[in-house]
């Protein structure tokens, strides 16, 4: 019960905002075919993921940036990107093998790919910059048959799973940032889940940008056959720059009859300094199919970091009596920019979709939830219930509500609730009355308040999520 | 342990508080009476520390201490206890956590160890009877949905897991029927020692017949124009206060 959680005083600063000293093979910035093909030939991929890459790199060069978010973004320079940053020391077989360096970053940052791990229960994938670093547990899970690899290792050893869901559910040409990552994806991570197969742990991937003037574009696929159940936890973090960096990942989730898949994220790339310098601009696009009946998806997100967030976790509810769920707590402060929700698309029968979205906006940011819900013309009795809440601190903050609904069917039912908030002085000064003080005051108001949505969290995630929202937030207030 | 002297404050450039002397020695409850708008109100207010009411001149001592110059933290940590006229109500906050939060701030205020999760627990079934209060209250959101009576009896709970050196009472017995009134103030008689000392402001000489006071003050138009002991309480009752000014 995250009730009974003491507060701790957290430092103030960006606690992940370290960099580490390891050896780096990065290539050159710049985009072309060329480099596609010499990050493809790296990786050494098949000539089919190869034809992938060209194919949308070809297409991504059609496309312009999307400008419709409410999102201030400086011109990008795509130029002046590197597609490609390796930590030198390549493959380790065992934890011995990873570069103590990395594995001490592992360990500022709270994931010890260690025995704590064992205890907790989570196997843990590690990506640092473009490359997988040491995938725990593995050995563990095969024997059930779960496969829960780094994406190019996918690629490797089991080439037919991949070709036959990557771009299944995002099509390389969706839209411009998933062309991008189809043409230019350096890692990630892979996990197939076999039929009637409930996975006993938490599957953990933890994505953390190092080098300097890098891009990090992973690749997350999830496939969970009829029957089974995961829960896939993804973490990430990057140290201080000044300048900005770029992440634009895709993840694909594939939930076949009588799955269920659980995917929470606690994001919290660095958000840029209070001036508003640097931070990751983060373009991310999730998209999950509900693929067979009675299937289950549920996104959870805590997003904190980043200086600019554009990114909508959507599920397409194809199978009939299929379910999803959107629970989102997202945090804006000083000059960071987020605009995020979801997408319900409803194609099957006795579908039902439940969105809870939280914003907290504080400093000078801007905070918009944008949310989709679309019923097809034969999606019979579909549900949706929609609740936006919007939480202002101080007064040169901005939150928006943009829902869209597109109802094409006469039997659905759907809801959409919205309010707005702020958090009084009356309120901060009874909780400083009574010996808190103001920092800790709007920590714990604030925890109050997204609570419901970090309850769906796994225990260990939640306790890191609250002190995540209270950091954000310090000097905010007063 | 509280020295009140030629106290001004204001709010919003309206000066309220215009010279206030009062002293509260350890042992002793004062009750400070007088019509609506005389200051009573800002005065809790500003011993606390509440922001929005600005000190113009003047000075508090608390055991020692410049009171003004402390944060409302700092002086709830040094026993400063406020049971508001107006509870606020905290969406999504269990009172359980709340209260967990506001001791061990308190106690890190002191330089002690935070209460263990057991202690704790022991410690609000013990004070939750002491007010006679459902213990559902607890699981619930701070004030959330409360009434007007289980608000008040909320801050004398809190009070009473808070331990002040200081209480003062702003108004707890408006908005109680009888019996609620009598739970509030046996509550606020059982907390009460030689050591600690309570000012309680009100409107009604009834809270009075429960909560014994040693002083009865007269506040009106900012200033303390009486002092006096319990029979005074009465004679407000009978005459008002128009025979004061």
């Amino acid at each position: 019960m995250s009730d009974e959680i003491i507060y701790e005083v957290t430092q103030n600063d960006y606690k992940y905002g370290f960099t580490t000293d390891i050896e780096t093979e990065i290539i050159p910035p710049g985009l072309s075919e060329d480099v596609v093909r010499l990050i493809s030939k790296k990786k050494d991929e098949p000539e089919w993921l190869l034809d992938f890459r060209l194919k949308a790199y070809r297409h991504w060069k059609t496309l312009k940036m999307p400008d419709w978010a409410y999102l201030d973004i400086p011109p990008i320079d795509f130029q002046a990107i590197s597609y490609f940053a390796a930590p030198r020391k390549n493959a380790p077989k065992s934890l011995d093998e990873v570069d103590p360096e990395l594995l001490k970053t592992f360990d500022k940052l709270g994931i010890p790919l260690e025995e704590q791990k064992i205890l907790s229960g989570v196997a843990v994938d590690a990506v640092m910059d473009s490359v997988s670093v040491k995938t725990t547990f593995r050995e563990n899970l095969a024997e059930m048959g779960i496969i829960f690899c780094s994406f190019s290792e996918a690629v490797r050893e089991h080439p037919d799973l991949v070709q036959k869901y990557l771009a299944s559910v995002v099509p390389y040409a969706d839209n411009y940032f998933a062309a991008l990552n189809s043409a230019v994806f350096s890692d990630g991570s892979f996990a197939y889940i076999p039929k009637g197969v409930r996975c006993p742990m938490e599957l953990s991937t933890y994505f953390r940008i190092n080098a300097a003037n890098t891009g990090q574009f992973e690749r997350t696929l999830i496939v969970a056959e009829e029957g089974s159940y995961v829960s896939y936890l993804e973490g990430c973090t990057a140290p201080m720059r000044d300048e900005n960096q770029l992440h634009a990942a895709v993840v694909e989730i594939v939930v076949l009859k009588d799955a269920e898949v659980k995917y929470s994220t606690v994001q919290n790339w660095y958000p840029g300094d209070k001036d508003g310098n640097g931070g990751v601009y983060n373009f991310v696009t999730k998209r999950g199919i509900c693929k067979g009946e009675n299937s289950r998806l549920s996104w959870t997100q805590v997003e904190t970091g980043s200086a600019i967030t554009w990114k909508y976790p959507s599920t397409i509810l194809m199978g009939d009596n299929s379910s999803a769920e959107f629970y989102s707590v997202a945090v804006t402060n000083n000059h960071q920019q987020a605009d995020t929700g979801t997408k319900m698309i409803h194609i099957g029968k006795n579908t039902s979709s439940h969105i809870l979205s939280k914003g907290i906006s504080a400093g000078q940011s801007n905070n918009s939830y944008r949310g989709l819900v679309r019923v097809n013309p034969k999606a019979e009795n579909a549900r949706n219930f929609s609740q936006c809440d919007s939480l202002l601190l101080g007064d040169k903050c901005g939150a928006h509500t943009f829902p869209y609904m597109e109802v094409n069917n006469d039997t659905a039912i759907i809801e959409h609730e919205a309010t707005t908030s702020k958090i009084s002085e009356d309120q901060i000064f009874y909780c400083n009355q009574r010996g808190i003080d103001t920092e800790t005051a709007v920590g714990l108001i604030v925890n109050g308040y997204a609570k419901e949505v970090l309850n769906k969290l796994p225990m260990e995630f939640a306790v890191e999520a609250q002190k995540l929202l209270q950091i954000t937030l310090e000097g905010s207030v007063g | 342990m509280l020295e009140i002297k030629n106290l001004h404050a204001s709010v919003n450039g309206k000066e309220i508080l215009k010279g206030i002397d009062l002293t509260v020695n350890k042992g002793e409850v004062h009750a400070i009476m007088g019509p609506n708008g005389s200051g009573k109100s800002t005065l809790a207010s500003v011993i606390t520390g509440n922001p929005a009411f600005e000190v113009t001149k003047g000075k508090i001592t608390y055991e020692g201490q410049d009171l003004l110059e402390m944060a409302p933290e700092q002086r709830a940590g040094a026993g400063v206890f406020l049971s508001f006229q107006y509870p606020v109500e905290i969406p999504g906050v269990s009172m359980v956590n709340f209260m967990r939060a506001a001791i061990n701030e308190q106690r890190k205020f002191r330089g002690e160890e935070p209460l263990s999760a057991s202690d704790f627990l022991r410690l609000m079934r013990e004070k939750k009877e002491l007010v006679e209060m459902d213990s559902q209250l607890t699981s619930r959101s701070v004030n959330e949905g409360f009434s007007g009576g289980e608000k008040k009896r909320n801050e004398i709970f809190q009070m009473a897991m808070l331990n002040p050196k200081l209480a003062i009472l702003d108004e707890t017995d408006s908005g109680l029927d009888i019996d609620a009134l009598r739970i509030v103030a046996n509550g606020v008689n059982k907390l009460k020692t030689p050591e600690n000392a309570s000012i309680v402001i009100t409107h009604y000489q009834r809270l009075l017949d429960y909560i014994v006071p040693d002083f009865v003050h007269v506040l009106y138009d900012g200033k303390i124009i009486k002092t006096g002991y319990k029979t005074l309480a009465l004679e407000l009752e009978e005459k008002g206060y128009d025979w004061l000014k």
